[in-house]
């Protein structure tokens, strides 16, 4: 019984504890970044108090916002269903915080007996990922309506209207790698890509890529951050929270973004597979994270360049373009996995699926093309 | 017709190439333009003052001052109230009263010089219109107070400034206003001795004049020496 | 309510759901809002997203500006330009003193006329870029377009510093010519500054004219047509936009814009992403005129011979120059005395906004800000 505790604690106290620290190197990563990419310098000023630390790029500044967070006054519009209202940011925080535990991550300190260090290393792990990360919409619907708020509102209708829609392609795309991995166990899924990364396959790339897109509009980001896009509805479904409140708020969309790409790594990135993993088993949780954090970094990249779409745009392209796509990707993966010679795979699979993608670019962008303009002397 | 998504591709090499740039330009003038004040290291040089103090540049100009020659200031102001500034001021920001000794006569310089900054818009109207130079743009910046309503209204001894620190702050256009105000002078003198010069002569002619006339009229009972006494 | 937009609400039919009671939901967005530009507001009422109605609300920020020029001299009122279309100081105190010089005729020197054209072109170009920035952000962009574009702006408005001791509220226009001449080494720098520009508006082009979300975004999305452009009083890029070919420059002729050759970029569509391309086009005729008033400046004095005090004779006159954001005109009626009897604006943002509504109906929410960024607003010249 002890034992069990121990091992429990083993794993959960550095998940929350762990994941929350990197939630605040991530903000501070995702701020240096983007100043960069605007030719700008990024926070470079809070230095640790009573040491000779100055600065230190800025590290600290999480710890300076974090604090400011907890100063600051919650305040509660007076007409908001104030229950509601406190128990969404705790809603939006917890199904992140639970699938986190479905990662196939195997910490540094694994014994023989702790092989799966996941907190939970179910053998239907991918469903539950689904079925909990859902849950999500929820609390951010509930902060839209709990607010009382004509933006909070229109926030919360665009985030359930893109959750849901954009959850079909990103299990679809998921779905090809059950059907090649023959099981839902994340370790399983891992363990399959021993050989080859499923990223590696002409339908294990499109479904990357559609998985990619997807996750980005679940979670909320750039350039399907509409829930939240200030120019136009200025904060979206928080825009009433302030204090801790928003900091909860905040701390859920980034540990859905851990998860999610945690996911994307597990399904095809190889888990923690990497260069000298057999020789050194602590490396694994080292190339798990590097993994996450490279495609942290092409969603901090893809946040600084792009404009956000249109809400009827955003959903044609998840209906019109990515739905069809990933339906496709179904036929080609099961074709490819059954093909008597598997050399093939990649012209005829790459073919068919670049040509199903460009003709489906077609019809959805329509005219919509660059134009050259006359000039009058 | 491409694949959708070409074009976000050319951006995003954009946007990378300004952050690996970020990092690696060597003058990064170019791809990391943020400076904190025009004299941190990475200002060009021509526009910094003389001194940094709290100048922005050589070129900036902020509230106005009052500038006096020599050391004493009240003994050197140049400002003599003569209200042309108040008057012409856009904002109204400017009070003046004039200063008058025991006696009630008005010896040309103000009693009070008030300009409210909280009101002043650095538009340098005061300067223009000033016949005497007493009036020159400042740049100092840091003058936050405490005091919403006294803390920005500055009085006439916080306002003047020696001609030196005119010279360090803006040296530039102060060498062109001394320049000019020396050749005003200079020449105002030469049409003073060119006057003076004049009138002596004028002086003399009469004279001469009024010795001839005596030689050549010597009837004592002239009219305009009875019109004269 | 507009023919236009009454036809494009007639064409919009509500979606009425017989068992659920639904209803328009009304907005006010603004004046404190993160994209009206200032302090403006829409008063919107939407059906879902899409935009049934819009009533444009303004006047947060008025300030009396030209009531109380006709209290003060002539010369007073010159700063208070500045303060109109903050972004572009240098042409709103162009139009004044073009105004003022009708009044009262003074020979401007010949370097005071090419330091002008160059200080009005280099607003444009401030003008202009920090538009198109703006208008990404209001697309949505986090920031990364604006910055690019204020790294550019930052080196022209360290150049307005240097001639006129300020960024942004130059007041470097006089009756005659200008308050000083530039400071040494300044033309050499404004060459610099020019000849490093087509650089960032190539960077610009890559960046964003090819991109799928800001075509889509902006394509066929607020379209004003030509007829409808002139018949509302737009002018600027805005009515180019729509295909006008109507350019003060070349209309007008003012100051001594026949000497340089450049050409009038049109629009075709006269929707928002033809105001956004029309822009980043007038910014490369710019240079053009940049680049030869740079080569053939005189040197010379900078003010003519103007008296000192201002003190027309009782007539009336209607000056205007081509601002960055259309016709600015200032119609003064002198009475004899050394203040204006009547002084009056014709602000470019005020008219052109004017059309807001005809545009705005019948799309979304997240195009009514797009539109509003498109149109180009400055809410100190709206409100006056």
């Amino acid at each position: 019984m002890t034992q069990t505790l121990l091992n429990l604690l083993a794993i959960a106290v550095p998940l929350a504890v762990g994941f929350a620290s990197l939630f605040a190197f991530t903000t501070w990563l995702e701020r240096k970044i983007l100043a960069r990419i605007q030719n700008r310098i990024g926070p470079n000023r809070i230095s640790l108090p009573f040491t000779r630390f100055r600065r230190l790029f800025g590290l600290i500044q999480p710890a300076a916002d974090g604090l400011k967070m907890l100063a600051k006054e919650d305040i509660v519009p007076r007409d908001a269903d104030k229950l509601l209202h406190l128990l969404a940011p705790i809603l939006s925080l917890v199904p992140p915080m639970m699938v986190l535990c479905l990662l196939p991550l195997e910490l540094p300190y694994a014994t023989a007996g702790m092989r799966a260090l996941q907190a939970a290393a179910l053998d239907n792990a991918v469903l539950l990922f689904f079925a909990i990360t859902s849950l999500n919409t929820l609390a951010v619907f509930m902060a839209g309506w709990a607010s009382r708020n004509k933006y909070s509102l229109l926030g919360g209708m665009r985030a359930v209207a893109q959750m849901v829609s954009y959850e079909i392609p990103l299990v679809l795309s998921a779905a090809v790698v059950i059907m090649a991995a023959g099981g839902m166990n994340a370790q399983a899924i891992v363990e399959a890509q021993r050989a080859q990364w499923f990223i590696f396959t002409p339908w294990g790339l499109a479904a990357f890529l559609i998985f990619f897109i997807a996750s980005l509009a679940e979670t909320n980001r750039s350039p399907f951050d509409l829930p939240e896009a200030e120019s136009e509805i200025i904060a979206g479904y928080f825009t009433e929270y302030s204090g801790f409140k928003f900091a909860l708020f905040f701390l859920g969309e980034y540990l859905a973004i851990f998860a999610v790409s945690g996911l994307a790594v597990t399904l095809f990135l190889g888990g923690g597979a990497g260069p000298w993993v057999a020789a050194y088993p602590a490396l694994s949780c080292v190339w798990f994270l590097a993994k996450i954090f490279a495609l942290i970094f092409v969603m901090i990249w893809l946040r600084g360049t792009l404009p956000r779409l249109r809400v009827d745009q955003l959903m044609g392209f998840a209906w019109k373009f990515l739905l069809p796509l990933s339906l496709l990707n179904l036929f080609v993966a099961a074709a490819a996995l059954k093909l008597a010679k598997p050399w093939l795979s990649w012209p005829v699979g790459a073919l068919v699926l670049y040509g199903a993608a460009v003709a489906l670019s077609r019809s959805h962008r329509a005219d919509a093309a660059p134009r050259t303009y006359s000039y009058a002397e | 017709m491409r694949l959708l998504g070409f074009g976000i591709l050319k951006g995003m090499a954009v946007t990378l190439e300004n952050f690996v740039r970020s990092y690696f330009d060597r003058d990064r003038r170019h791809h990391l333009f943020t400076k904190e004040y025009a004299w941190e290291p990475g200002a060009p040089a021509e526009v910094l003052p003389a001194r940094a103090d709290t100048t922005v540049t050589a070129h900036s100009r902020n509230f106005p001052i009052l500038l006096h020659d020599g050391a004493d200031p009240m003994g050197g102001i140049r400002c003599v109230a003569c209200q042309i500034c108040e008057r012409e001021c856009p904002p109204q920001c400017i009070y003046i009263e004039k200063d008058y000794d025991e006696q009630g006569k008005y010896i040309k310089r103000p009693a009070i010089f008030d300009i409210d900054l909280s009101v002043c818009m650095s538009c340098q109207i005061c300067v223009e219109v000033c016949p005497f130079d007493a009036i020159v743009m400042d740049s100092q910046f840091e003058l936050s107070t405490a005091n919403r309503f006294g803390g920005l209204l500055q009085h006439r001894d916080q306002l003047l400034k020696s001609n030196e620190y005119y010279h360090r702050i803006h040296p530039e256009e102060a060498r062109a206003r001394d320049d000019r105000m020396a050749q005003e002078k200079a020449e105002k003198e030469a049409k003073q001795a060119a006057a003076d010069a004049a009138k002596k002569k004028a002086a003399e002619a009469k004279a001469a004049a009024e010795i001839a006339a005596e030689k050549s009229k010597p009837e004592p009972s002239a009219p305009t020496a009875g019109g004269a006494a | 309510m507009s023919a236009a937009a009454a036809t494009a609400a007639a064409s919009y039919s509500l979606v009425r759901q017989p068992a659920m009671e639904t209803g328009l939901l009304e907005v006010s967005m603004g004046p404190h809002h993160p994209s009206t530009h200032g302090v403006f507001r829409m008063d919107v009422r939407l059906d879902g997203e899409t935009v049934v109605a819009l009533k444009p609300v303004f006047g947060y920020l008025h300030r009396n500006h030209e009531k109380l020029a006709e209290g003060m001299s002539y010369l007073a009122s010159m700063p208070f330009t500045d303060r109109l279309d903050y972004f572009n100081s240098m042409t709103n105190n162009w139009a004044y003193a073009l105004a003022a010089e009708q009044l009262l005729p003074i020979e401007v020197p010949e370097r005071a006329q090419y330091l002008r054209v160059i200080m009005a072109e280099l607003t444009r170009l401030v003008n202009h870029t920090s538009l198109v920035g703006f208008f990404l952000n209001d697309l949505g962009a986090l920031g990364t377009p604006l910055l690019y574009a204020f790294r550019e702006r930052e080196r022209i408005l360290d150049l307005f510093e240097q001639a006129s001791g300020a960024r942004m509220m130059c007041n470097y226009f006089r009756f005659g010519g200008l308050r000083c001449d530039v400071p040494e080494g300044w033309l050499a720098r404004a060459r610099a500054v020019v000849d490093a520009f087509p650089r960032f508006l190539d960077e610009f082009e890559k960046l964003l004219c090819e991109n799928e979300i800001v075509l889509a975004r902006t394509q066929r999305v607020g379209v004003l047509s030509g007829a409808q452009a002139v018949n509302a009083g737009i002018t600027g890029p805005m009515l180019r936009a729509s295909g006008v070919n109507y350019d003060l420059r070349k209309v007008d002729r003012y100051g001594i814009y026949e000497r340089f050759a450049f050409r009038v970029p049109l629009g075709s569509a006269g929707d928002c992403y033809d105001r956004f391309m029309i822009r980043l086009l007038e910014m490369r005729e710019s240079l053009k005129i940049l680049d030869a008033a740079l080569r053939d400046i005189p040197t010379g004095p900078v003010m003519g011979n103007a008296p000192r005090v201002f003190k027309p004779a009782a007539s009336e006159t209607y000056g205007r120059v081509e601002s960055p954001k259309g016709e600015l005109g200032f119609y003064l009626i002198a009475d004899g005395t050394t203040k204006p009897y009547r002084y009056r604006v014709r602000p470019p943002s005020f008219i052109n906004l004017t059309v807001l509504e005809d545009l705005c109906v019948g799309h979304t929410i997240a195009d009514a800000v797009v539109i509003l960024g498109s149109v180009d607003i400055v809410l100190g010249e709206v409100d006056r």
